[in-house]
């Protein structure tokens, strides 16, 4: 009974003005996919819990002390079936929910390109995903459009039905890039990147936030998706480029990175090349060793005790892409054979995905 | 770089050679509710010195309380610890609700972002190291050694020190309060945040200090239990024939050495890069913080294990009692709790899917989460065919324990929801995840935690509670949990995200409406409890326990006196058959009146409440970088330990004559006759 | 300590007496009243075996998680130099190895100190606890030289994220040697005082087991953080 009236409760809940559950009624594919999960994820485990709950409330009504009636047998502790029973349908259903588990948490990896836009229509082989490289700042967020070349803050448009690809960082602490609407959330954290691939169905103007609290302006770190048609994108894109503050060059970007609270929506119309693997790499402001570079001197074995006092040396180069500008510079480490220096080299030649967090720690 | 925006963070540019970071601008009576909670504390601690001090106390106190080694005594002064605890750690959740209910309904709230910031991580660390864990331990330390026969635990000083230390964490966390800030970095303090470039007031430092120097007392607590279940059963008592309470008893503590170390070690690293500027978790020179988050979790899942398995024994004891009957499926009790104690090992990923792990290795973690599942559900049906065919008595621990299971098996699904990866991508960090672990933690250990208080309450006093306001408690708490955590349920699934102190929508208003009412409920729950003890102390003769046993229970603890002497058993039991108390009862034990002999006893000390007293002094000279402070109180402490290890006279036989006297006035209580105290 | 319940069917006329039985059987229940009867009470004298060397390993073991975490620790970031010096650039491998002789060759006179205690050699023992006390200061002292040198070059643990997790490891280690000499020095005043007690017995053997402990771990961050350090 009371399991029903709490249901019932909930529902009204839900009833109420204003009760919008944009996680089960998404506007976006991979996070309807989500809802459709967690409802099943439900409904199975719900097949042991209700029994569970209304045995609970019939035994302790049923087997009262004042009830005479009902028989009583103090001795009796054990049953052998009954523990096959009580063992093997949990067992059984969670052996249903972790093969759930695993098809679908393959299926929605957020590293993976989209397969599908949504239930009934796969994605055109043709079509690039649309690329935005989402920055968590203290406390706003800023995008960049490496495709269009213009960059903003605090708003960011996707194209409904065109597949994104978002790259996240953050120059500060941890946050989780979030829009409820569009996609489970992704850490963004300082010296690394993350990928979520997701889609926008709808055409509409979503919530996104940072979902990991990160300090005194968490609650304020909003920002707006709008969900708009090819037309209305370029619209947008043009809008950005005329109301645009300039360039986001590396002394324009330390400022907008100065911490501030609840910011406004800003927008640039061009990006300095190479400005978000600095962002990633830690290393916009001059005197900072960019962590790419300094990883490779490291895989290389270290820049030796010169290196304590002439890390300036390695700073500001970010040769993600020529390795050798960096190769040159190490001195040559006598321990090391040339061709292992050479296959160290060119190990971190694919630097990117080594430091992808999905290989490991590092 | 961010703390440009930390309003008061002024003082802690300098450090001062003598005084560190101290100086008159340190205390937040800016803050009025501070203000007004600094003038409530001084007025109730001058009255209670004051009280003490009339009525000649300090040293009652001193001799019999506080220096004392004497487990049961040491468990109940972790109780009171944790109640008091709990008090704080309540008025903040208080806060939180108004605040968020106030900031949901279009306003700002009468919180600023710093102070909600400090509410919401306080009250998430003392919730779990100052309450819930004291009050667990000092269940395991009162019940564990009577249910096993035995006098004390296997190291009763180190015990004692164990207590203090704890407490000395708690008295920073307390201290904090009205002396400069607490960490504003949430729980668990993930950096680069809690870092010394965007935490560098003293807050953080208040949050190390205290786990660190309480974490090494949880630490030795656990090795001490454990050694006194292995080492000191009572002659017979097989592994088989171990009380629930007991096995679980044991599991946590295993968990406690196995995991409390790597907090530690953890803690000191996070230490070592604010006070020392080493590169553990900042990126910049190669660190990494997300080898933070992997440690901080290797210890943070196991540690919910910690508490909720002591409990599942406290029900395991309570669903028997009160059915009067055997406990159904011992065996697979006892089996569960081992492959739950190994299981919360290999889970702790799951914590954090959304840091981009790969699909494989979220899956697997979140498949080990769901395991778990399965033994926590057989011990559920344990419970469930235990009370069938039971006579099912419903004093307030029985009502406890209904409450959990219905409630426990709604968290135990939301729980294995969050345990699917994708699903948790959704819900991860959301108010669905934090209704979530409440439901695990309140319907689980917090009900569970009331229901033993209650239980052996009559044991450790020699009187019941009254059962009246033990319901009321009891409803308001579970009309409350329910009212405060559904909406947050809904909320969650609204995409509201945790640790916010203002919103946009207000939309979201009823919610948090709604939950603040379900606050006050659990208020009215917790002044209810307390009422409840007033009121038992108050009628205290009609309430007592001459018998020893007034529940009918099962096992050792219940064939002593209630309270049990300070030696527990003049003779120490001979165990036959699971369930030894009832097995006593059923082949016509007598209780042997003659023959005693000497009692081997340890000696109070002093040692551990000196030692304690001086880490709190280094504690807080290192927070506040009073260095000669910290050194002075260090080596003060260590002088004082060695000069413990040149005390030999550590024990000492309590001569029969003394215990001839004790149990004949036992006797004459049994008979009927004049109540008269056993203890002491 | 753990008697199997062989004797269960040992008759007393006291267990028989049964009559002061403290709680009313519960209502509607018929307790079964077994035959054969129980002795309950543990009448002798309990022969006390203390559980001081059981919880003193239970300790170890949880001080060996400390180093496994610290270990893990340099196993992430042993290798992230940050472009400053390497272990091949850094470490002195001969006078680590010294260091490490010095440190098994205690272990092996604290051996020798047990075996005389055992003998009942009480001089011999103080002599051989010297002894390992002499051997574990010259390893702390080689140890301190080391990170002064260290922290000369500028490689301090602030320089690198492989220097702090280094600086943190070692430096863990010789802390514990440091409190072992410490204990060591404390047990050589309280057996001059006392003599082979049993008090003092349980202390020598905890320290024993402390102290081979703590070899171990050498052998460990040897072989991890020096020798793959300098060789890998």
């Amino acid at each position: 009974m009371r399991t029903l009236s709490l249901l019932c409760a909930f529902l009204l809940l839900c009833l109420l003005p204003g009760c919008n559950l944009v996680v089960m009624d998404p506007s976006g594919d991979v996070a309807s996919q989500q809802s459709d999960l967690i409802v099943y994820a439900t409904i199975l485990m719900l097949i042991v819990i209700i029994p569970v709950i209304l045995l609970t409330l019939f035994f302790a009504f049923y087997y009262r002390a004042s009830n005479t009636s009902a028989s009583y047998e103090p001795d009796w502790d054990h049953s052998i079936s009954l523990e096959i029973v009580i063992w093997s349908v949990p067992l059984a259903i969670i052996i249903c929910l972790a093969g759930l588990t695993w098809v679908a948490t393959h299926r929605l990896n957020p590293y993976d390109d989209l397969t599908r836009i949504s239930a009934t229509q796969a994605v055109d082989p043709d079509v690039e995903p649309l690329t935005i490289q989402a920055v968590a700042m203290d406390w706003k967020w800023m995008f960049l459009y490496p495709e269009q070349g213009i960059a903003t803050v605090n708003e960011v448009a996707v194209i409904v039905d065109r597949p994104v690809e978002w790259h996240i960082t953050s120059t500060t602490v941890m946050n989780a890039f979030y829009v409820p609407a569009m996609a489970g959330m992704i850490y963004g954290m300082p010296g690394m990147q993350t990928e979520l691939n997701a889609v926008m169905n709808a055409p509409g103007t979503y919530d996104g936030f940072s979902a990991n609290y990160s300090g005194a302006g968490f609650s304020h770190m909003r920002f707006d998706l709008k969900a708009v048609d090819e037309a209305g994108f370029d619209a947008w894109v043009d809008r950005v480029r005329a109301g645009g503050e300039g360039i986001l060059d590396r002394p324009m970007f330390l400022d907008v990175e100065q911490p501030s609270i609840d910011a406004p929506v800003r927008y640039f119309e061009r990006v300095e090349e190479g400005l978000w693997d600095r962002i990633v790499n830690l290393c916009v402001g001059e005197d900072r060793l960019c962590q790419n570079d300094m990883m490779m001197v490291d895989a290389l074995g270290g820049g030796g005790l010169d290196g304590l006092w002439n890390r300036e040396l390695f700073a500001g180069i970010c040769a993600a892409d020529d390795p050798g500008v960096i190769l040159a510079l190490v001195k040559p480490n006598p321990r090391l054979r040339h061709d292992e220096t050479l296959a160290a080299a060119f190990r971190q030649a694919l630097l990117p995905e080594a430091r992808d967090p999905r290989e490991g720690a590092n | 770089m961010a703390s440009s925006t930390d309003t008061h963070s002024s003082y802690a540019a300098d450090i001062h050679p003598f005084w560190g970071k101290l100086n008159w601008n340190i205390f937040p009576f800016y803050e009025p509710v501070i203000f007004y909670t600094f003038i409530v504390v001084c007025i109730l601690g001058t009255a209670v010195l004051a009280a003490l001090t009339y009525y000649r106390l300090w040293g009652y106190l001193w001799r019999e309380w506080l220096t004392s080694v004497d487990h049961k005594k040491i468990g109940i002064m972790y109780v009171i610890l944790g109640i008091v605890m709990l008090l704080r750690g309540f008025a903040d959740a208080l806060l939180m609700r108004i605040q968020q209910a106030m900031a949901a309904s279009g306003g700002e709230g009468f919180l600023n972002a710093h102070h909600y910031d400090q509410i919401f991580t306080a009250h998430g660390t003392i919730m779990i190291f100052f309450v819930a864990m004291p009050l667990v331990v000092g269940l395991m330390n009162y019940v564990m050694p009577l249910q096993i026969g035995a006098r004390d635990v296997a190291f009763p000083f180190l015990n004692n020190f164990s207590f203090w230390l704890t407490a000395s964490g708690a008295i920073l966390v307390m201290i904090s309060l009205f002396v400069g800030e607490f960490s504003t970095t949430g729980w668990l303090a993930y950096p680069p945040l809690s870092g010394a470039e965007f935490s560098p007031t003293v807050g953080m430092d208040y949050y190390l200090w205290a786990l660190n120097i309480a974490g090494i007392g949880t630490t030795l607590s656990g090795i001490n239990m454990i050694v006194t279940v292995v080492k000191m059963r009572a002659p017979g008592m097989t592994w088989m024939k171990l009380p629930v309470f007991t096995w679980t008893s044991l599991c946590a503590n295993v968990l406690i050495v196995a995991t409390f170390p790597v907090l530690s070690a953890t803690l000191a690293l996070l230490t070592a890069d604010r006070y020392l500027g080493t590169n553990f978790f900042v990126s910049e020179l190669g660190g990494n913080p997300m080898m933070y988050v992997n440690l901080i979790w290797i210890w943070g899942h196991p540690e919910v294990y910690i508490l909720i398995l002591p409990i599942f024994g406290v029900y395991s004891e309570i669903v028997p009692t009160f059915s009067g009957k055997r406990l159904f499926g011992y065996t697979s009790m006892v089996y569960a709790t081992c492959v739950i104690m190994i299981l919360s090992y290999i889970v702790w990923l799951h914590h954090f899917f959304t840091m981009g792990a790969g699909a494989s290795v979220n899956s697997f973690f979140g498949i080990t989460t769901m395991i778990i599942s399965i033994p926590t559900g057989a011990k559920l049906f344990n419970w469930l065919f235990t009370m069938y065919k039971g006579r099912i008595r419903f004093t307030t621990p029985m009502l406890w324990t209904l409450g959990f299971m219905v409630t426990f098996t709604i968290g135990g699904m939301t729980g294995v929801l969050l345990a699917v990866p994708p699903a948790d991508y959704v819900l991860h960090n959301s108010l669905f995840l934090i209704a979530h672990f409440h439901n695990a933690i309140i319907g689980g250990v917090v009900f569970g935690l009331f229901a033993a208080l209650v239980y052996w309450f009559p044991k450790a006093f020699g009187f019941r509670l009254v059962e009246g306001w033990g319901k009321v408690s009891f409803w308001c708490w579970l009309i409350g949990f329910y009212l405060a955590f559904m909406p947050l349920y809904v909320l969650g699934l609204m995409g509201v995200t945790r640790r916010l102190s203002q919103f946009e929508d207000t939309a979201y208003a009823i919610y948090f409406n709604v939950a603040l009412v379900g606050a006050l409920f659990v208020a009215v729950g917790i002044v209810a409890f307390l009422i409840q003890v007033g009121v038992s102390i108050v009628k205290r003769e009609e309430l007592r326990d001459t018998t020893g046993d007034p529940w009918d229970g099962r096992t050792l603890e219940w064939s002593t006196s209630s309270p049990p002497p300070y030696y527990n058993f003049a003779f120490t039991p001979r165990v036959y058959e699971l369930d030894a108390w009832d097995h006593m009862k059923r082949n016509g034990y007598g209780r042997r009146t003659e023959g005693y002999m000497p009692i081997h006893m340890p000696r109070y000390t002093a040692t551990g409440i000196v030692i304690s007293a001086l880490l709190t002094v280094m504690g807080f000279a290192l927070v506040w970088h009073i260095y000669w402070l910290a050194l002075i109180s260090l080596l003060a402490s260590i002088v004082y330990g060695i000069a413990h290890t040149f005390n030999y006279d550590r024990d000492y036989y309590v001569p029969a004559r003394e215990v001839d006297a004790v149990e004949t006035s036992r006797t004459r209580q049994l008979n009927g006759g004049v109540t008269l105290s056993a203890a002491e | 300590m753990m008697t199997a319940p062989s004797d269960a069917t040992a008759s007393t006329d006291f267990a028989a007496a049964g009559a002061t039985g403290p709680a009313a059987p519960l209502q509607n229940a018929a307790p079964q009243i077994r035959t054969g009867s129980y002795q309950f009470d543990v009448i002798e004298e309990e022969h006390h075996d203390t559980g001081t060397m059981l919880g003193f390993w239970i300790y170890l073991m949880s001080d060996c998680l400390i180093f496994g975490v610290l270990f893990a620790v340099h196993a992430v970031l042993g290798q992230n130099y940050a472009a400053g010096p390497a272990p091949a650039d850094l470490f002195e491998i001969e006078m680590i190895l010294i260091s490490t002789f010095a440190l098994l060759l205690s272990s092996i006179t604290y051996g020798f100190a047990v075996i005389a205690m055992q003998r009942g050699q009480k001089t011999a023992m103080l002599q051989w606890l010297a002894i390992t006390g002499v051997f574990g200061l010259a390893f702390v002292g080689l140890t301190l030289q080391e990170f002064m040198h260290l922290w000369h070059l500028g490689a301090t643990p602030m320089a690198s994220a492989f220097l702090s997790s280094f600086y943190v490891l070692v430096g863990t280690h010789a802390l514990h040697v440091t409190v072992g000499a410490l204990w060591l020095a404390v047990l050589l005043v309280q057996l001059q005082m006392h003599g082979i007690t049993p008090a003092n017995t349980r202390r020598v053997l905890c320290l024993s087991l402390f102290w081979h402990f703590l070899d171990l771990i050498w052998i460990g961050v040897f072989s991890f953080v020096y020798l793959a350090g300098v060789l890998l």
